[in-house]
């Protein structure tokens, strides 16, 4: 029997159609769409390289059934820039060296995203590197990573306030 | 992963029918279930997707003053209520200290109370494990077993109970309802979980197609929210499962416990309350001796399954300290990393 999966990503209505119900949302976004910037790290749920922002929260995509997130809202690294301009969570990590290899990055970089919505952490360095914790970096650049998220954070926040006034 | 057939029933009565059959597994978050799948560990023929089943993701005051907390509420929306985290802070506490923020904004109440264990030789399908297949043996007794547990263990299996949520909720009475073809009926969480004996595949009390529907704290349990604390060991500072942790609650009147709770996670097959524990605290004053006779007290009954007697004295340290900081005071503001042991013991609040 043929599964159709209705999915906004990145702001585009998608309907994917296939016949295994095992698929993940990792591999439709990859495999199905052509996203491959979410990666497949462990598919287990301990490395946090396919993190994705699903209904405005960041989740492990290895471990989420596409055929259970029919309607979902999905936001992927391939859709966080805009046009002309990167997000400010991407400037952030090249300005502090947020990264090494470059792999873990896109799971990174949605994660920090999903955590600065959160907005549980506030400026402290240690409730960055406890919500930073589902994703690991095996080059090791957690100081840059660390420090790009509270820059970012600093930066969103008075774009907000800009914004406002 | 072996395949299934997949349904999303509209209703709860549609989705106790669906999963009444043989085979048949319930699907929330997937967090763990599909984890498992993938290992080949477990392999239902039948998902039934409760995931949007309607009315059961809402926290709500019951008219007694207990609360009502509906099975598909997400881990990171019940930590990061405020109310409840008023009220319940070690249960708050252990939310967050349990796996990463990705798992915990997908991850669901029901789910958690149903996680099963992290025992390598539960994971490893090479492996003889009579929980994943009944008869087949335990090649965690004699193997790498240092994380296995110290309490309430048998011969056919000696895994742990791997939640921190549990524990906490153990501690303060927390009741389970459950909804099946025969209508609703509710079970102390403490004794939800079976001890394995001879059939640790049977983890708890659910028959075929019952289903957690919410977990319930009662009024009382709110009167510890000024002295309650969960406490974690972890082999690496976040993101790890407990090696041993403690939940520890006191109420005082005036410098006496007049009540206290305490549970162990970590160190049984199921979240460990440890009432003898709470004898000893009951009217006594706070102080270093009697949080040690405590802790002494909640694990007299301990027996390393192999090479994990380190977790029996590691866990009387734990749970001392987490009765000492519970003591000091619950600490206004959640600590940056939620139940960690490495924060000063001393003081009226922790942290403020």
């Amino acid at each position: 029997m043929t599964i159709s999966t209705n999915l906004t990503v990145n702001g585009r209505k998608r309907t994917v159609a296939y016949e295994d119900p095992r698929l993940t949302l990792l591999d439709l976004l990859r495999e199905r769409l052509d996203l491959p910037g979410t990666k497949k790290g462990c598919d287990r749920g301990q490395c946090g390289a396919c993190t994705v922002i699903v209904d405005g929260r960041r989740i492990n995509s290895c471990l989420a059934l596409a055929i259970s997130l029919d309607g979902a809202d999905v936001l992927t690294i391939e859709g966080v820039a805009q046009v002309d301009r990167l997000h400010a969570v991407q400037e952030a990590f090249i300005a502090h060296d947020g990264l090494q290899c470059g792999f873990c990055t896109p799971g990174q970089i949605m994660s920090a995203i999903g955590l600065i919505r959160e907005a549980q952490a506030g400026d402290d360095p240690e409730r960055v590197r406890e919500g930073m914790s589902g994703n690991l970096c095996r080059c090791g650049a957690y100081l840059g990573i660390t420090q790009a998220v509270l820059e970012a954070q600093k930066a969103l926040a008075a774009a907000d306030r800009k914004e406002v006034a | 992963m072996k395949t299934f057939d997949y349904v999303r029933p509209a209703t709860l009565r549609e989705a106790i029918a669906a999963a009444s059959v043989p085979g048949a597994a319930y699907l929330a978050a997937g967090t763990n279930l599909v984890d498992l799948m993938k290992g080949g560990v477990v392999g239902p023929d039948r998902l039934v997707d409760i995931s949007r089943l309607p009315g059961l993701d809402m926290i709500e005051d019951l008219p007694d003053g207990g609360l009502r907390i509906g099975a598909l509420v997400r881990n990171a929306d019940l930590a990061h209520d405020r109310d409840f985290s008023r009220r319940f802070p070690a249960v708050t506490e252990a939310l967050l200290s349990g796996a990463s923020a990705q798992l915990r904004n997908a991850a669901t109440v029901g789910g958690n109370l149903l996680q099963r264990t992290r025992c390598a030789y539960f994971y490893d399908v090479a492996s003889a494990c009579n929980k994943r297949e009944r008869g087949s043996g335990c090649d965690a007794r004699g193997g790498d077993n240092r994380l296995d547990a110290v309490m309430g263990w048998s011969e056919s299996c000696i895994a742990t109970h791997p939640s921190d949520f549990c524990v906490p909720l153990v501690a303060l009475d927390a009741v389970v309802e459950i909804e099946g073809s025969a209508g609703r009926r509710e079970i102390a969480l403490e004794t939800f979980y079976r001890l394995p004996a001879d059939s640790p595949e049977r983890e708890n009390l659910l028959e075929p197609g019952e289903i957690i529907v919410a977990v319930r704290l009662p009024a009382a349990a709110a009167g510890f929210a000024g002295h309650a604390r969960y406490l974690k060991i972890r082999e690496r500072t976040s993101f790890a499962f407990a090696v041993v942790s403690a939940a520890a609650a006191l109420r005082f009147e005036g410098d006496t416990i007049a009540e206290a709770r305490v549970a162990l996670g970590g160190v049984a097959p199921k979240p460990w309350r440890a009432r003898e524990a709470e004898q000893v605290l009951a009217g006594a004053r706070a102080d270093a001796s009697v949080f040690r006779r405590a802790a002494e007290a909640a694990l007299a009954s301990a027996k390393p399954s192999g090479d994990n007697g380190f977790k029996i004295e590691l866990a009387r340290r734990i749970l001392a300290r987490a009765l000492m900081l519970a003591a000091a005071g619950t600490p206004e503001r959640l600590p940056s990393l939620p139940a960690s042991p490495f924060a000063a013991v001393s003081g009226a609040a922790v942290h403020d």
